[in-house]
């Protein structure tokens, strides 16, 4: 086995270039897990979380978009200005593990485990991010619903190296929600995003919602988002009662959960149910 | 770039294709002091490496999956799980343990609440939640009651139902507060 540590992103595409099947090590809180265990022998670790380019963030105002690097930490995501400019993304962050796994894990370990249960993939999808993959060929972007195939199956291919997303600065009210046995140390049973973007004279609004942890990949709900477009009144920031619900209910018949040690599916469906219409009343709170 | 090889062998903890030793060696700066760490599997975690390479036995494994918090460690100033660190990846980066919070022979503020307050009963958590304590208090020195709760949910105890734990904590909030206005 041997163990790179690139400091560059061009270093750490020519490691991954050079050494098929290299394990890409971030944070390390989904793959040293695996490796402790012995379930996971790579013959190569590449571990990028000395890549500099990899740790920073930059806002393009051009675009009213910013771009993350993959080695950006759960903990770097719950600070201001990124919380401030994605509330639901450092509301996700702050739900992960504990203080020392939010040191360690990363947002692009998260895309890379691609697990449905990952607290930053709901968030990712509601907000429509885009996905930047290097290798020595170049950087391939891909959207993240492209780039989330399955359970932890990602469009990465063997030499690409996740680099960065990048997320664009809505308008409008956004939150993360998700069901576990306790507010830390847990992974989500169920979890929501609700993101709206609305355009500065509210003539125009978008409602986002996407599912974790109840089906192979991360949900998004057409229907429900088509419902409350048409039932929410965003400049006075209200929405009927009955239409909360039928949120939820709409929300609830597009996830796709199993039964397993964790929860039964029933019980996912529900938690979907209730997490949606909460989030969607939180975010207009008139009624 | 670094670079580092070794073929992969360890006692069987680790199973394997190979089981030739090789005697590559890096160095991991520990408490303020260079260490070379010789005929380690390349794979090892940090905790593994204080505890059985390089004899510090402070930090506790129980896990092994960042669950339980009784290996937390200072990596570049972070709080995080040594279980968790791939060790040959943590070369030339400054690595605190609880054995480094405070001289020898002389406990740390944090460590003497802890006494005084009757936060130790097994003692196997104490370390993480020492470093655990040391890291939030550093980041807030007049944390609430909320926020102990939350920086310390990382840490797992079986024996105090952590209300000792909360008060030991607040007592160096309160202690260094007077200190400081003195």
């Amino acid at each position: 086995m041997n163990v790179l540590v690139p400091t560059t992103l061009d270093e750490a595409v020519a490691a991954l270039a050079g050494s098929e099947g290299a394990l890409v090590l971030a944070g390390g809180t989904d793959a040293m897990v695996e490796v402790n265990a012995g379930h996971r022998h790579p013959r190569t670790v590449i571990s990028v979380n000395r890549v500099v380019e990899l740790r920073s963030w930059t806002y393009d105002p051009s675009t009213s978009s910013v771009r993350i690097g993959a080695g950006v930490t759960y903990s770097e995501l719950m600070e201001p200005p990124l919380a401030d400019l994605f509330p639901a993304l450092a509301q996700a962050a702050r739900t992960v593990g504990s203080p020392q796994i939010r040191h360690a894990g990363t947002l692009g370990g998260n895309l890379g485990t691609c697990s449905p249960a990952g607290d930053g993939l709901p968030v990712l999808s509601a907000l429509d991010a885009v996905v930047h993959l290097a290798s020595t060929a170049g950087e391939r972007s891909l959207s993240i619903h492209d780039f989330m195939v399955g359970v932890k199956r990602t469009a990465r291919r063997p030499d690409e190296l996740i680099a960065a997303v990048t997320l664009s600065v809505l308008g409008g009210w956004q939150g993360y929600t998700k069901v576990g046995v306790r507010n830390a140390m847990v992974i989500a049973l169920a979890s929501a995003c609700l993101a709206i973007d609305t355009s500065p004279d509210n003539s125009s609004s978008s409602v986002r919602l996407a599912l974790g942890s109840v089906g192979p990949t991360i949900l998004r709900c057409a229907d429900a988002e088509a419902h409350a477009m048409a039932s929410v009144d965003v400049a006075s920031a209200s929405v009927s009662a009955p239409a909360v619900q039928r949120f939820g209910e709409l929300a609830a018949a597009a996830c796709r959960p199993i039964d397993d040690h964790r929860a039964s599916a029933d019980y996912r469906r529900h938690c979907v149910g209730v997490l949606s219409s909460r989030l969607l009343r939180r975010a207009f709170p008139n009624g | 770039m670094l670079v580092f090889f070794h073929l992969d062998c360890f006692e069987g903890r680790f199973p394997m294709a190979d089981s030739v030793a090789l005697n590559q060696h890096y160095v991991l700066h520990v408490n303020g002091v260079a260490r070379d760490v010789h005929d380690a599997w390349i794979g090892e975690s940090l905790l593994f490496v204080l505890r059985e390479r390089l004899g510090l036995l402070g930090s506790k494994g129980a896990c092994e999956q960042g669950e339980c918090g009784s290996c937390s460690v200072l990596v570049d100033g972070e709080l995080v799980c040594s279980c968790l660190v791939l060790a040959a990846s943590a070369t030339d980066q400054p690595i605190v343990t609880v054995e480094g919070i405070a001289p020898t022979g002389a406990p740390s503020d944090v460590q003497q609440a802890f006494v005084d307050a009757g936060a130790v009963q097994c003692g196997f958590c104490t370390p993480g939640l020492i470093m655990a304590a040391h890291a939030l208090l550093e980041r807030s020195p007049d944390p609430s009651e909320f926020e102990i709760r939350e920086e310390l949910s990382g840490n797992v105890c079986r024996c105090t139902g952590y209300g000792r734990i909360i008060d030991a904590v607040s007592r160096v909030s309160v202690s260094r507060r007077s200190v400081g206005s003195s």
